[in-house]
């Protein structure tokens, strides 16, 4: 009997709930993180290397999704990204596998990193019916009016994954994007893109309508400036900019302020932008990040 | 004016309106070098009697519109009254005067490329200076295929005649790479000779608005968004 042949997967580019390969008709080679004694980078898989022409299609599909992801009931929502968890915990091998080799780390490690993202995405699903409670009230006026602040979504969100952390902090950097009924479009890790592929898989197998979340791989460097102009994208998240080759944050929020979106910097102080610890607990400041208040003045009787 | 930041944009040949907003429409217009085209022959339908038809086209003419966009009857035609039709164009042509025809196929409902072949003549012979695919308010609208039909028909007909006439696909063609595509095929089956707004026009709300996008996308360097054009984009015309 002859030796079975490997049936390898193709990891393309998530849009508007397809996967297509690059219009540009390129990839990359994604290499093994180093990891014990091994010296020579190892092969892991071909990636789409994402063209400006993969984005601008890609802020298409989020934009079209968008009214219609904001329109579901915030319980809805809620339960749609439950289900997300759902399917990650179902596809946990794939999971544990590409974060080991993205992330060179062990066996026990990679497994408690993935129950870590699969449990973020759980939490900030919970919030999707409590943060308008929190958020948003009654206020105070000193007239005849019933006044009401609520948030609302700011619209398409571009989102630089971090560089290194490739499940948890990508977890945890979409998800407060997507909870509020904002649709985005995630440029992941560039060197490990391999998790943002599985995460996207699961996105398209659970009830997530296709265009919420879209998923990019390439160069982060050759296509952040494309999404940082867009004149089509109201918000973008710069924390994969720290630790991406060639990437000066401080050019990308000067042409995120041509159309006056809100910018999300990345952590650390000054130029050197650093990724934070998504190990630490969250709290709701990247929900809040992209985000508006509507306030409502209600005339009453006197 | 299609984007009033850049006034170096070029204007569309014509605006395309029912008749009895013409007259608002030259307001508007003035002066500025764009034809008004007018939808008559009960629009988009087609159905009503010969008689209202003609009077719904003298009226848009008298209205002063520039250009007269008939439907054809595509019950009578699939039914083989080929004659009524004819006549019916013939008619309709002479109604309009000065007044340029284009004569709508709607090709979406003429189920054949033989058919559309045989539309196309038909308005040819009856005197349609024009042969535009579709009313925008059905679909399937202007395919490529279709146009191509189309576009053989014009041709062959001014080999048999010496007569030029004009061709527009209208509705379904949404962006800047579909209508290069388009423009290619008039170059490659019709020739260069009707590559101008005088020969060959698209139905263009929707593609106009892309258009406005890519320009906006040269001029800036940064990809532009459906905030910054007309937001009045439903099919057609």
């Amino acid at each position: 009997m002859s030796a079975r042949v490997d049936v390898r997967k193709t990891y393309k580019l998530y849009i508007g709930g397809k996967f297509p390969r690059s219009e540009s008709g390129r990839s990359y080679e994604v290499m093994a993180a180093p990891s014990g004694r091994r010296a020579t980078p190892r092969f892991l898989a071909n990636a789409a290397m994402g063209s400006r022409k993969d984005a601008r299609d890609a802020v298409v599909a989020a934009r079209k999704a968008q009214p219609g992801w904001a329109g579901a009931t915030a319980y809805n929502r809620g339960q749609v990204l439950y289900r997300v968890a759902e399917v990650m915990e179902g596809r946990r091998a794939q999971l544990v596998q590409d974060v080991r080799d993205s992330e060179g780390l062990t066996p026990t490690r990679a497994e408690a990193v993935v129950s870590a993202a699969i449990d973020r995405w759980v939490w900030y699903a919970g919030w999707s019916d409590k943060y308008p409670q929190v958020l948003g009230g009654l206020n105070p006026v000193a007239g005849p009016y019933f006044d009401i602040s609520a948030p609302e979504p700011t619209g398409v969100v571009a989102v630089l994954a971090p560089q290194s952390s490739s499940l948890l902090g990508l977890v945890s950097v979409v998800a407060p994007v997507v909870v509020s009924g904002n649709t985005c479009v995630v440029l992941a890790s560039e060197e490990r893109p391999l998790p943002a592929i599985d995460l996207a898989e699961c996105l398209a197998t659970s009830d997530v309508p296709g265009g919420v979340v879209n998923v990019v791989t390439g160069r982060t460097a050759e296509v952040a400036p494309w999404l940082a102009s867009h004149r089509d994208v109201n918000a973008i998240d710069l924390t994969g900019a720290a630790g991406a080759d060639g990437v000066v944050w401080g050019d990308l929020e000067l042409a995120a302020a041509d159309n006056l979106k809100r910018v999300l910097r990345p952590g650390g102080s000054g130029a050197e932008a650093v990724e934070p610890d998504f190990e630490a607990t969250p709290d709701l400041s990247r929900l809040t990040a992209f985000l508006e208040t509507k306030t409502v003045w209600h005339p009453k009787g006197r | 004016m299609p984007d009033p930041s850049d006034l170096s944009t070029p204007s569309p040949a014509a605006v395309c309106v029912y008749g009895d907003m013409v007259p608002f429409a030259r307001e508007v217009i003035g002066d500025r070098a764009v034809n008004i085209a007018a939808v008559a022959t009960a629009f988009p339908s087609g159905r009503a009697s010969r008689a209202v038809k003609l009077a719904d086209t003298r009226d848009a003419v008298a209205n002063g519109a520039d250009e007269i966009d008939m439907v054809i009857d595509r019950g009578a035609f699939l039914a083989g009254d080929y004659l009524g039709v004819f006549r019916e164009i013939a008619e309709t042509k002479e109604a309009c005067g000065d007044a340029r025809l284009k004569v709508i196929m709607e090709t979406g409902e003429l189920v054949t490329y033989d058919n559309v072949r045989r539309a196309s003549w038909l308005s040819m012979l009856a005197g349609g200076d024009f042969i535009k695919t579709s009313t925008g308010k059905i679909s399937p609208a202007a395919t490529l295929p279709v146009t191509l039909v189309m576009l053989e028909a014009v041709r062959d007909w001014r080999d048999a005649t010496g007569e030029q006439v004009g061709v527009k696909p209208a509705g379904g063609i949404r962006t800047s790479k579909d209508a290069i595509k388009f423009l290619v095929t008039v170059s490659e089956v019709a020739g260069e000779e009707w590559l101008t707004n005088e020969w060959f026009r698209f139905g263009a709300s929707s593609l106009l608005n892309d258009l406005v996008l890519q320009r906006q996308k040269m001029t800036t360097g940064a990809y532009s968004g459906a905030d910054y054009v007309a937001d009045d984009a439903p099919s057609g015309y």
